[in-house]
């Protein structure tokens, strides 16, 4: 029996690793155990609810006078946006540069973290129900936060940017320069390969580069924190800090899908080892980690 | 069946359903927000160790593999790496529960402490194969607790069992 029982749970684990056939499993699963899931955290969740119902109205009137004011200080900026986004528009057209998409998306509450010790995800309260597909990009208000892995018929589950090995390809806004940053795992990121005279700095702000033709351009992902250039090793250090608030509980958005970008050159034609071949192939990875 | 096999107090058998239930509250105690504070032990797995040291011949490698499989789905961790972990943990406590039933409560923590160790060493071998981050030595802590827990938890699983203390001249046992 030992034997019997030893042998599925390894096939499970490789099928799941490898192949991920087990989705199907999955989701049956998950109509069971989320359910309990929700019935476990309503106790925590009602005594936030309840310290938020007896904050004073002290606090809440402070917060309302903060949110009008920097409303404000920010209308200057919104009210000619329309105006600007109408003008790159037109410059775009004259140019006959392909448009820019307007970001779309639907807001979502994080519910809880996974409780896995080995990778960093959370679970967001949107699902099949409300059309999440596997892959589709999830920011907050700062930033990235991560992308959508696992979808459930009334949750998914987000992998976020600093779980190990989860890559974004981004640029520099100082610029221009392209790179892939890499999750480290404890909260932080890293751009790795980049040769150690890079033109990296410390507070270099990463947005996305758009290149994997999963995230819009533009977002901000990291800012660096650190720089190590070592002459014994052809690549610098270079760590980096969400910006996004990675790892805190809140609302968060989830993207719509993007336009297919138009297709790529075949690979036989692109210059071997040039820095956008291996953007290409770190992109091309992910879709495998996360069908 | 006593509580320990050299104890003369006769318990009444036990009701499945009750061993179902135990079960399932223990799996939410897993879900807990709790569950990620260092220290706080898999309940499933104390729970099913205890289940499959007592009544060997009701529990076994069958509940540990579905509750397994629930715990994955619901850990979103890869499917197996609970399922493995709870199989070998529940064939290690049904092939000492003929030993172990011997001993008073505290000797037997002793002996439940290796067997649970297995939990998080599996976890951690399959999370470390497939590329996983550390998750940092507070995560082998808690079979320390759970093995503490080991006598609290055997007089309050029993409780169900134990019979009135009261003498009836009526009643054969």
């Amino acid at each position: 029996m030992l034997s019997l029982y030893v042998a599925i749970s390894l096939s499970l684990l490789v099928l799941d690793t490898k192949f991920h056939y087990l989705d199907l499993i999955r989701q049956a699963l998950a109509v069971v155990t989320h359910p309990l899931q929700q019935l476990s955290h309503a106790p925590a969740r009602g005594f936030e609810q309840a310290g938020e119902y007896f904050q004073s109205v002290a606090t809440l009137q402070d917060e309302n006078q903060r949110l009008k004011h920097a409303k404000l200080e920010n209308a200057p900026m919104t009210l000619r946006l329309y105006q600007l986004e109408a003008e790159n528009a037109r410059l775009r057209r004259l140019l006959s540069v392909k448009e820019r998409q307007a970001a779309g998306g639907q807001v979502a509450q994080i519910l809880y973290t996974a409780r896995d010790p080995f990778t960093r995800r959370v679970i967001v309260d949107k699902g099949q129900q409300d059309k999440i597909s596997s892959g589709l990009p999830v920011v907050d208000d700062a930033g990235v936060v991560g992308q959508v892995t696992r979808v459930y018929p009334f949750v998914s589950e987000v992998t976020l940017i600093t779980d190990k090995d989860q890559a974004i390809p981004v640029q520099i806004v100082r610029n221009g320069l392209r790179s892939v940053v890499f999750g480290l795992g404890n909260g932080q990121l890293e751009l790795r390969f980049m040769p150690a005279n890079a033109d990296v700095q410390k507070d270099d702000l990463l947005v996305t580069s758009g290149l994997d033709g999963i995230f819009l351009p533009g977002f901000p992902v990291a800012r660096v924190l650190a720089v190590e250039r070592d002459t014994a090793y052809s690549f610098a250090r270079i760590i980096c800090v969400p910006v996004a608030g990675v790892e805190n509980f809140g609302e968060v958005m989830v993207l719509a899908a993007r336009e297919a970008p138009p297709p790529r050159p075949a690979l036989a034609e692109a210059v071997e080892g040039a820095p956008e071949e291996k953007v290409l192939k770190s992109k091309k990875k992910r879709p495998a980690r996360n069908p | 069946m006593q509580t320990t096999f050299s104890s003369s107090r006769i318990l009444l058998p036990v009701r499945p359903w009750f061993i179902a239930l135990s079960l399932v509250v223990a799996l939410l105690l897993n879900m807990l927000p709790t569950a990620w504070w260092p220290g706080v032990p898999d309940w499933l797995a104390l729970v099913l160790c205890f289940w499959c040291v007592r009544e060997f011949r009701k529990v076994g490698m069958g509940w540990a593999f579905l509750f397994g499989l629930i715990m994955d789905v619901a850990d979103a961790s890869l499917m197996g790496q609970h399922t493995l972990a709870y199989v070998l943990l529940a064939y290690g406590a049904g092939a000492l529960s003929r030993r172990v039933l011997w001993f008073p409560l505290l000797q037997q923590a002793l002996q439940i402490l290796p067997l649970l160790y297995i939990v998080p060493l599996v976890q951690f071998s399959i999370g470390m194969a497939t590329g996983g981050q550390f998750p940092g030595f507070g995560y082998f802590i808690w079979p320390l607790v759970a093995a503490l827990l080991w006598a609290p938890l055997t007089f309050m699983l029993l409780l169900p069992q134990h019979q009135p203390v009261e003498r009836d001249a009526n009643r054969p046992i």
